[in-house]
């Protein structure tokens, strides 16, 4: 096989395995809902004002798994 | 990444729809011409412009529908810095206002079909990101002088530790306006092309004639353009909201 059709073999291989970041992602934003459901449960009246420390972790939580998506995005069209 | 020709043989091209193109002169895009990113971005603050100016035009003290609209998004945004950014944030308000509505009205805009998000480029993130890492870190320093620097040494620490922790809080200082920048510029950019991909599988199936079949792309994209919707907004929220705390940090270091 060329070097040219063995780079982008490569490429498209990479790209794939890059989207395994998203089963942390994944796993990351639910345990911070999961975690936020239990407490709000037992306190409802406090989840209230916690509302925005969630969207803060999901938005953590998620950006790993869209550093991924970058990766990948790279790999197909900036390499 | 302008794949405008395509020489392989797959049929969905969801990056096209991220192409800058000049509006009047065609070819190159040099450094001040006018592209469908610039038009969105007046769009966006035209809207903003529009609906501020509007809204506060009446003045009424029962509020009619757009001064209630304008009301709402100005108490939202002023309860996040107030709550968030902590005390003395409220003269950086108008900052994170303009940071939260332009994002917000450049998201949205964004949903109507064959418009352009500008906020989908690494370039308007980058750009949004990095002015508000040096803009809080110039505050961080007038507030503090040189004392700001305390803030990477961690006091409660074993002594030993703390060159190894200090290290790290620099290098996890830096890298904010990387995932800052990387958070909204990806999720606007993954949103976008994975709702074309659905749309040529859409196109897909109705050519390649299993034409009862296409329900099912075609409800997957209603259910991805609810949930975009919902991201468009979240995203505008989160990136205001790590400003405020950004904010917090530099103005009480801890």
């Amino acid at each position: 096989m060329e070097a040219e059709a063995a780079a982008l073999l490569g490429k498209y291989i990479g790209a794939g395995l890059a989207c395994l970041a998203m089963a942390g992602a994944g796993i990351g934003v639910g345990h911070v809902a999961g975690n936020f459901l239990a407490g709000a449960l037992r306190n409802p009246a406090a989840a209230k004002e916690q509302t925005a420390t969630l969207f803060i972790g999901m938005a953590f939580a998620e950006a790993l798994g869209i550093f991924g998506l970058v990766v990948a995005m790279l790999l197909l069209f900036a390499v | 990444m302008a794949a405008a020709e395509h020489g392989e043989q797959s049929f969905i091209h969801p990056m096209d729809q991220f192409v800058i193109k000049p509006l009047f002169g065609g070819g190159e895009v040099q450094l001040l011409s006018i592209t469908n990113s610039t038009l969105w971005m007046a769009i966006s603050v035209l809207g903003i412009t529009a609906l501020t100016v509007w809204g506060t035009s009446g003045r009424a003290l029962v509020p009619t529908r757009v001064q209630s609209v304008a009301e709402l998004l100005y108490g939202f945004v002023r309860q996040m810095v107030e709550e968030v950014a902590g005390e003395g944030s409220m003269k950086y308000f108008p900052y994170i206002f303009t940071l939260f509505t332009f994002i917000l009205f450049s998201n949205m805009l964004g949903m109507i079909p064959g418009s352009f998000t500008p906020t989908a480029h690494i370039a308007v993130t980058a750009t949004l990101a990095l002015a508000v890492f040096i803009t809080v870190t110039v505050i961080g320093f007038m507030k503090h002088g040189a004392h700001f620097l305390t803030f990477f040494w961690p006091q409660e620490a074993p002594g030993w530790l703390r060159p190894v922790l200090c290290v790290i809080e620099l290098i996890s200082y830096f890298v904010r306006p990387v995932s800052h920048s990387i958070r909204l510029g990806a999720n606007m950019l993954a949103g976008h092309a994975v709702l074309k991909v659905f749309a040529g599988l859409f196109a897909m199936v109705i050519a390649g004639g299993l034409g009862p079949m296409a329900v099912v792309p075609l409800a997957a994209m209603v259910g991805l353009t609810a949930f975009e919707f919902l991201v468009a907004f979240i995203q505008a929220y989160v990136f205001a909201i790590l400003t405020c705390v950004y904010l917090h940090d530099a103005l009480h270091m801890h």
